[in-house]
């Protein structure tokens, strides 16, 4: 599989590191969410057969987390983003 | 038909007209008491065992492709109970009794043939940590044995002993474990059901399910509405889409696992053979071919086949164990797709909805579980209880900090 990274082109998945469904960024507020918000966020998966929107981290190359939509049946790969674009724009980390 | 050695002298004398199909193909009626979802080793397991064992009746199996086209029949074909954790080895070590019995309990050859399997030991950590898994083992009722540098040398003298980064030291065998016809489990299993009057329902895809008021009413299917009092689970990698169907989300991911045939050789390595720290476990099938595989790919996946990095890790591991398997040529590979679950420990449990059981997450470690899985299941859709060997696979382990976590590697599927 090639990753169009955003800043770096393409580059084999070989040097990233796969971590798993990009929801894993909206982690619950470690103040205020219940045991059962943490269980289903830590746990709990949608695991899609088709488009999946997942993180991929540059280990052997910039280092930095990626947003990946690609689809678990083909293997094609249809987005590529910066996960800080998509963090900030849910409102993570101003 | 019972099959026997006379039954064959009397086939060959009479021109092989006598044998007729295995098993029936009847249309789906339009309720039964059980419905098991998934014709695969497990499912027909679970529907073997619900009708031979705990005496029920109005079974069906409904499976979307046909019977053992799934990871049964491409899976390495290994068998073994060589688990450490309190919640595993019991149940594993009760599959490999029934795996003992089991071609004289369904009358069908399964080519169960327990050559041994070796864990390969490099440090002294390693057997540190191997002497522990195999005291588990004992304390469990299994058998273990720890071997030293120069007994594994008398079994395997073609071994890479004194490869630089892992110089073998030993290895931790289990005698009892070894490898069974995969195909033939799926195929005596089906026929076992059948003849115990299990309908055996091919190209019947579940498409939903009918639920009210918190109970299971049926199944929606290609082939139409079927009713049932209880559906019971067990598709594997297709876990999360089924269970789709009654609204829940499991703590699993879906994975690809390749495995490799090397074209046939003279006989060479006569047990299984696991290299974990090279990625790499091999054996030899009655056939020649060196069977073999490493690691999942490591990303989500449906695809039933992997991708080449995988492929380069695995031999690389292989050619580091044993350098002369460079000159084979590799015959075939392919994939199928594992529910890898949060801990790598499967589940066996009632759901939220009532008359509906799950029988998964058994990450690439199903085949060896099949009979124990198949028994449990049976036990849990008949009696509403667990099994005494599958209390622990339990969904709410997760809430609740009861993990079984073998590897140790916490909620992260692709590392298990």
């Amino acid at each position: 599989m090639i990753i169009h990274h955003p800043i770096l082109g393409p580059r084999d998945a070989q040097e990233f590191v796969y971590l798993g469904d990009a929801s894993l960024i909206g982690r619950p507020d470690g103040l205020t969410a219940s045991i059962e918000e943490f269980h289903n966020y830590t746990y709990l998966r949608d695991n899609p057969a088709g488009a999946h929107r997942e993180l991929w981290y540059h280990e052997q190359g910039d280092r930095s987390w990626l947003v990946v939509t690609r689809n678990t049946v083909t293997h094609e790969i249809l987005q590529v983003e910066l996960a800080r674009d998509v963090a900030r724009a849910e409102g993570r980390s101003k | 038909m019972r099959y026997s050695g006379f039954r064959i002298l009397k086939e060959a004398l009479t021109g092989h007209k006598g044998w007729g199909h295995a098993w029936r193909d009847p249309e789906p009626q339009t309720s039964y008491d059980y419905i098991i979802i998934g014709g695969g080793g497990h499912g027909l397991a679970t529907a073997y065992y619900l009708a031979k064992e705990f005496k029920q009746a109005r079974i069906a199996v409904l499976e979307k492709g046909y019977l053992g086209g799934g990871n049964v029949g491409r899976n390495t074909t290994i068998i073994r109970s060589n688990y450490l954790l309190d919640g595993n080895e019991p149940f594993y070590e009760f599959s490999m009794k029934l795996w003992e019995g089991l071609e004289q309990d369904f009358n069908y050859n399964a080519m169960v043939s327990q050559r041994g399997i070796i864990n390969l030991i490099h440090t002294d950590a390693a057997r540190d940590a191997a002497t522990r898994r195999g005291n588990a083992m004992i304390m469990n009722g299994a058998d273990a044995e720890l071997l030293n540098r120069d007994q594994v040398r008398v079994m395997y003298p073609f071994l890479n002993f004194d490869n630089a980064r892992f110089p073998i030291k030993g290895a931790l065998m289990q005698r009892r474990g070894g490898t069974v016809r995969h195909d033939a489990v799926a195929w005596g299993y089906a026929r076992g059901a059948d003849s115990h009057g299990v309908d055996l329902i091919q190209n019947c895809e579940v498409t939903g399910m009918r639920i009210e008021n918190g109970k299971i009413l049926g199944v929606e299917t290609s082939r139409g509405f079927i009713g049932a009092k209880k559906v019971g689970v067990a598709v594997a990698g297709s876990s999360s889409k089924v269970m789709a169907h009654a609204g829940m989300r499991l703590p699993m991911e879906s994975h690809v696992l390749q495995a490799f045939v090397s074209e046939g050789l003279k006989p060479l390595i006569d047990g299984v053979m696991t290299f974990g720290a090279g990625h790499f476990y091999v054996s030899q099938s009655d056939k020649g071919g060196l069977v073999f595989g490493g690691d999942i790919d490591g990303y989500n996946s449906y695809a039933q086949r992997g991708n080449l990095p995988v492929v380069e890790d695995v031999i690389e591991g292989g050619m580091a164990l044993m350098p002369m398997i460079g000159r084979a040529r590799l015959l075939r590979t392919w994939g199928g797709i594992m529910d890898m679950s949060m801990d790598g420990s499967p589940i066996i449990d009632k759901t939220h909805v009532d008359g509906l059981y799950f029988n998964g997450g058994w990450c690439y470690g199903g085949f060896k579980a099949t009979p124990a899985s198949g028994w449990c299941f049976a036990h849990l859709l008949a009696k509403d209880e667990p099994h005494v060997t599958a209390k622990a696979y339990r969904f709410d382990r997760f809430l609740k900090g009861l993990m079984i976590d073998e590897k140790g590697q916490g909620a992260q599927p692709n590392l298990h």
